[in-house]
């Protein structure tokens, strides 16, 4: 069979494909959006009717997921790193229910942060959550591993968390597949306990899951993702490798044999017992892992005397932060490195910018009139392409912490004696965490005017669909602000005058307002233009 | 064979595309192939590049190490040069000389031909002239394509029968262009 060429992502969604899975759910983040997006497009998943729309949020879509599981099915959740947070309750609590159908969290994790606000590693909550973590190597991991994660997941109906970083689930290789199975068949929960996590039936299922965990080791310690290479022609250093990070150190010696001892892990939680072995058979450790150093501090714990030398990115071995490369792992061995020529110093950044005729660019530049006269310090942002807003020509914007906190921080600098308190939002942002918090304000008649950009689209992470398309008024009517402070107005130079007469009026208001900023995302309306010229 | 190349340019000018043909021929040869790709943030107009890897032999980084690229196929001048400590010694530039300007800091384009002379071995066009005067003016991507495919060991002919493959679905007219591109950056010398 050829073999077919897919990113990381790609081969995993393919897997979960091939593996029988009935339903995708998942918020778009990168770099995870792209294994959604591969069932979209994928024949099979529409010739199977295997769900893949987008949900609200992360934790919505962790819910459904596991509800999908309850009932037998095989369900993967996917999101970014930073939506793990939002769906750390479900993930959490889901622990402790367990799955019944296969059940697989799917975490792209992005140290470097290429396009996050963070690099925090989803391998914590695994161990947190005290569930089986599997990191895939190379795109053929992430293919086998949908099969593998699926039966660990049935076999001790306990939700898996797969985590995949930038480097794989945005690089492309071959990828051999296999012979697809077929979906479960629905069925009931049988254990009318399973999912009832009232304090005492919890406190039982929590000793069970303590219990588990002496499996889960057992099969770490068995896993195909995991392998042992004692022969050595010299035991001064023992190697761990996690995830891709094999594939540097591969690199660095040039495909060479390594002259040290190698445990590759690629299944947590860790194989205890070979890391002891590896511990007493080496003087010093390296452990070499992508992200931050959680195998590190797990095997430096405290510090006591005696405790051999364990190196890695807790002293300088490797840096603390940012993603690995060959270089960096080679330099860990002191062995010679490369390095082309220096970037010539006129070379300057092109950073990302808004593209021409952006509706956000009118919006921001339209409130900048209004705003000029309070100073900067009033205006709270989200996460999307309209947080370059705070960038040069526009500076419009203050803030950019979480997705919803535009809302939530305007109302709390409101509450404090900011005026003017303005919030301005994506409409995907809007639907996935700024709906509650724009009840809070309503519930507090706060005095915020709150900008909703709807351009029709998740834009940020390439235009996907979200779920409150169309219903923006209507949401906000429903949650209750009042019909004469929803204002919408279409983001075009021709319109200022209109537009900062609107801004000014609702400022002016002291309650609740909401303006809406309607005109689609050029880039989004560019593809629906060149559709219909296809068609 | 092995090669390493790094492929740069400014989101939307078609270096995936490339990449895509090279992956494209390569795989016809039973080639291994590693291929990273930039998705996000930096397609809003900022700089893009992908890592692409051929070799008969297992590749295991999905990078390619510091000081070892075989070549910089760069569909924009500066950014050929912000990737430099890829390339090796005796390492390739193939750029198109036509800059993309969507910054106010531009700097002056004889000081970046300038910095582009000085790697050995490089080869500096105007591949969308070329590409307008093919009537391919999508396909300046393909022109500078073509002007790299000798110095990575491929024939017309492999490259060629990729292009039809990837574009077919396209329309005849579409691969045709692509194919004129292609010879014209082919005949670049
Ligand atoms: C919890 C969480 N989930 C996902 C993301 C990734 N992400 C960043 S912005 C964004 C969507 C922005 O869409 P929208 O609010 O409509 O703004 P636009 O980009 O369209 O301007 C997403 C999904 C994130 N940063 N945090
Ligand atoms: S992709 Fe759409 S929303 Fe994002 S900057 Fe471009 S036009 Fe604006």
């Amino acid at each position: 069979m050829p073999k077919l060429m897919l990113l990381g992502d790609e081969a995993l969604a393919q897997g979960a494909l091939d593996a029988g899975i009935s339903g995708f759910y998942g918020y778009p983040g990168t770099p995870s959006t792209e294994i959604i997006e591969y069932a979209q497009k994928s024949k099979q998943a529409a010739e199977n009717n295997i769900h893949r729309t987008w949900s609200s949020n992360e934790k919505t879509a962790l819910e459904a997921a596991l509800g999908m599981s309850a009932s037998g099915k095989r369900a993967m959740v996917t999101m970014k790193h930073v939506g793990l947070n939002v769906a750390a309750d479900p993930l959490m609590n889901s622990a402790i229910t367990g799955a019944s159908g296969g059940l697989i969290i799917a975490v792209a994790d992005d140290p470097s942060m290429h396009s996050s606000q963070n690099e925090q590693d989803s391998r914590y909550y695994g161990n947190f959550a005290m569930i089986p973590v599997l990191e895939p190597g190379n795109q053929q991991e992430c293919y086998d591993m949908a099969f593998y994660g699926f039966e660990l997941s049935e076999k001790y109906h306990i939700p898996v968390l797969l985590r995949l970083t930038t480097r794989l689930a945005h690089s492309r290789s071959g990828i051999v597949t296999k012979e697809p199975i077929p979906q479960n068949e629905m069925r009931k929960p049988e254990d009318m306990f399973q999912f009832m996590l009232l304090p005492a039936i919890a406190r039982k299922k929590y000793q069970h899951h303590l219990e588990l965990q002496k499996d889960f080791m057992r099969e770490s310690l068995n896993s195909p993702f995991n392998a042992y290479k004692t022969e050595a022609s010299s035991k001064k250093l023992g190697i761990i490798t996690t995830g891709l990070a094999y594939n540097y150190l591969r690199e660095a010696f040039k495909g060479e044999e390594i002259p040290y001892p190698v445990l590759k892990i690629g299944q947590y939680p860790l194989p205890e017992k070979q890391i002891h072995q590896l511990y007493d058979s080496c003087d010093e450790l390296l452990v070499i892992e992508e992200g931050m150093p959680v195998v590190e501090e797990q095997l430096k714990g405290l510090a006591f005397p005696g405790l051999k030398p364990i190196h890695g990115r807790l002293d300088g071995y490797l840096p603390r932060t940012g993603e690995l490369n060959p270089n960096l792992v080679a330099k860990a061995f002191s062995l010679p490195d490369t390095i082309g020529r220096p970037v010539p110093e006129i070379v300057v950044g092109r950073p990302p910018a808004l593209c021409v005729g952006c509706p956000h660019s009118d919006t921001f530049l339209s409130l900048n009139e209004v705003m000029a006269e309070y100073g900067r310090g009033h205006v709270f942002s989200d996460i999307g392409c309209y947080t370059l807003g705070f960038m040069p020509p526009y500076n419009s914007i203050n803030s950019c912490v979480d997705m919803g906190a535009s809302i939530t921080m305007a109302k709390g600098a409101s509450d404090s004696g900011l005026f003017p308190a303005v919030a301005v939002i994506g409409d995907s942002t809007f639907c996935h965490s700024g709906i509650t918090g724009l009840l809070d304000c309503i519930y507090d008649k706060a005095n915020v005017m709150i900008v909703i950009l709807d351009n029709a689209t998740t834009a940020m992470t390439g235009g996907q669909n979200y779920t409150g398309y169309g219903k923006l008024e209507d949401i906000c009517l429903g949650l209750g602000v009042e019909k004469e402070h929803i204002r919408i107005f279409v983001p075009l130079k021709k319109n200022y005058p209109e537009i900062t007469q609107i801004y000014k009026e609702e400022l002016a208001y002291n309650g609740v307002s909401v303006v809406i900023a309607r005109r689609e995302c050029i880039q989004t309306l560019k593809k629906k233009n060149k559709m219909e010229t296809v068609e | 064979m092995k090669k390493d190349i790094i492929l740069a340019g400014v989101g939307g000018q078609g270096i995936l595309t490339i990449a895509t043909i090279l992956g494209t021929a390569a795989i016809k040869r039973g080639m291994n192939l590693k291929q990273a790709e930039v998705h996000g943030m930096s397609q809003r107009g900022g700089d893009v590049q992908s890592h692409l890897r051929l070799s008969d032999d297992p590749i295991w980084s999905d990078l390619i190490p510091y000081g070892s690229a075989d070549m910089i196929l760069s569909v924009e001048p500066l950014e050929a040069l912000r990737y430099l400590p890829y390339l090796k010694e005796d390492g390739w530039i193939i750029s198109n000389s036509t800059p993309f300007k969507n910054i106010p800091n531009y700097p002056p384009e004889e000081e970046i031909y300038r910095e582009i002379k000085k790697i050995p071995n490089y080869v500096l066009f105007d591949a969308d002239t070329l590409a307008n005067a093919q009537k391919a003016n999508r396909s300046m991507n393909i022109v500078v394509l073509g002007a790299a495919i000798t110095h990575l060991g491929f024939s017309q002919e492999e490259i060629e029968e990729a292009i039809k493959a990837i574009f077919a679905p396209k329309g005849e007219a579409i691969v045709e262009a692509n194919l004129r591109a292609l010879l014209a950056g082919i005949e670049t010398k």
